[in-house]
């Protein structure tokens, strides 16, 4: 018997670009609006629900509304970072299940790469913990880096171990036309590239992109009015979870992130184990975040996250866990600096049997998507999805 | 590489824009005296320091002088900077971790569980900033 769900992706959307010379950021929004619409054999005017983060300029999901000329009765802006689309897309099926909706849109775009932005967003003065952060000159990735070090500090992870990450990236991106770096790298260039902040070198970090995605995720009624080659298509949303981790008034602990919650939440909701995982998504800022979350996720046992990315383990067609197919942050792109948005269209893609022929996991029936938003070793949201075929 | 800081060979630092309930904080430190507060009904420390105690929900949060010792609880040589430094979490006696730098001394001889005490280090607008330095063996 098929497995219930809440809410299908009808339609998802990558945009081609990775920079943006000439178009706004909410001609981005826009364009990728139009692509997963179409995706989805649905027009604007069957919108009637909006989502969408930080990086969608104007107030909340306001302006962008008012932008795309779209008339909704459900909106949600809630910001977590990176992993705000993975958090849209579990409130968008639960607004939908709740009757608020049935047509939801998501969107991501922005042009870091145009704008070249600071290191760290601005949250304003306010923000009570920017005093006893920023004057110490943390950035992103010597805050990553803080907790790869304790990482290899308390499991003896090695640079090797962290850098077969970026090799199997970069295995996956030399069959995607639009990624950013598609040449196969191997381990001696990951640990041979110049140190940013030990441990992390220039390539345990993902790309800076322009461009951007959407999904429209709709009810099963929807779904399956759309005719039988959308309906075929629709990707079931099976299970999301979310949690917040932070410095837990000092007691810090950089060896998790949230995603030993919201993993825990996603796979009881979709009624699955790890074991029944055919590929996984995960947001890829540095290659440390994908293997912290790899062990958060229940795919290994804590600190053993080298192993386990070892030999090409997370290459499709060689390893057990094929992971990020499209490249991810390290090769493909970035948008907004903000990778979950792609790791939910990618895991789409694996689940409709759409991936590059190269890279398509056979029978792919379930498919994880996973962000972290914020900073690993102060405050973030972890997001996980679960993703199921439509038969499945 | 091997990199160390001494001199004038300190980055630039941000100055602070602390909140109300955190400027005693830096009052103390610009004095020389690093300041952490404890609930008066749980008894517990948390930083960074706030008004409410996150512990309990109690007002009843007080102030007090740390040792300004503890160990290093991780840390990353920042290298590509125009001079580096050493971005570290420092874990107090009093049982907190906090974020800071560690200055003057060879960058590449540290290591986690580094016993290290405080220093303050003056920065503009009257600031002075709690860094750590490895306590001589
Ligand atoms: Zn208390």
């Amino acid at each position: 018997m098929a497995r219930p769900c809440k809410a299908y992706i009808a339609g998802a959307y990558e945009h081609p670009t990775r920079h943006a010379v000439e178009q706004s950021v909410a001609q981005l929004h826009a364009e990728v609006a139009r692509g997963a619409l179409a995706d989805a054999g649905l027009s604007k005017d069957d919108v009637d629900g909006y989502f969408c983060a930080g990086d969608a300029p104007g107030l909340g999901g306001l302006s962008m509304v008012e932008y795309m000329g779209l008339d909704v009765r459900y909106t949600d802006s809630t910001d977590t970072g990176g992993s705000a689309y993975v958090v849209h897309l579990g409130h968008a099926a639960e607004a939908i299940a709740a009757g608020k909706c049935s047509v939801a849109l998501i969107t991501l775009a922005g042009r870091p790469r145009m704008a070249a932005r600071g290191p760290l967003p601005d949250y304003g003065n306010d923000t009570p913990d920017i005093a006893f952060e920023t004057p110490f000159n943390q950035n992103i990735v010597n805050n990553y880096a803080m907790a790869a070090m304790r990482h290899r500090h308390e499991y003896g992870t090695t640079a090797e171990q962290l850098a077969w990450i970026k090799v199997a990236a970069s295995h996956h991106a030399q069959h995607n036309e639009h990624a950013m770096r598609r040449e196969v790298v191997t381990v001696e260039d990951v640990v041979n590239s110049p140190m940013i902040a030990d441990p992390l070198h220039r390539l345990d970090c993902c790309v800076i992109s322009d461009g951007g995605g959407a999904l429209v995720v709709v009810s099963p009624e929807i779904a399956k009015s759309l005719g039988a080659r959308h309906w075929d298509r629709c990707v079931k949303v099976l299970g999301q979870g979310e949690a917040v981790k932070h410095t837990d008034r000092g007691r810090i602990d950089l060896t998790y992130t949230g995603g030993v919650k919201s993993a825990a939440i996603a796979f009881a909701e979709a009624n699955l184990t790890p074991a029944d995982i055919d590929m996984v998504t995960i947001y890829d800022s540095f290659t440390i975040t994908v293997l912290i979350t790899l062990e958060d996720l229940g795919f290994c046992e804590k600190g053993q996250g080298g192993r386990f990315v070892s030999d090409g383990n997370l290459i499709s067609g060689v390893g057990k866990l094929p992971f990020n197919t499209d490249g991810g942050g390290l090769c493909n792109n970035h948008p907004s600096n903000r990778g979950s948005m792609t790791k939910i269209i990618e895991a789409t893609r694996q689940v409709r049997g759409e991936a590059h022929p190269n890279v398509q996991v056979p029978d792919c029936t379930f498919a994880l998507a996973h962000g972290t938003g914020g900073l690993i070793a102060t405050r973030l949201c972890s997001a996980t999805a679960i993703l199921g075929r439509n038969d499945a | 590489m091997s990199a160390q800081n001494s001199g004038n060979q300190y980055p630039d630092y941000p100055v602070p824009n602390p909140a109300l309930d955190a400027q005693p904080f830096w009052d103390g430190t610009a004095v020389g005296k690093l300041l952490l507060k404890r609930c008066g009904d749980c008894g517990e420390t948390h930083y960074y320091p706030r008004a409410i105690c996150p512990h309990c929900f109690s007002s009843e949060t007080e102030w007090y002088e740390a040792t300004g010792r503890g160990t290093i609880y991780s840390f990353s040589v920042m290298r590509r900077a125009p001079v580096p430094y050493v971005i570290a979490y420092v874990a107090l006696e009093e049982g907190v971790t906090m974020m800071t730098n560690i200055v003057d001394c060879d960058f590449d001889a540290l290591a986690i569980d580094d016993e290290v005490e405080v220093v303050f280090h003056p920065i503009d607008g009257g600031f002075s900033l709690p860094l750590f330095t490895p306590v001589a063996a």
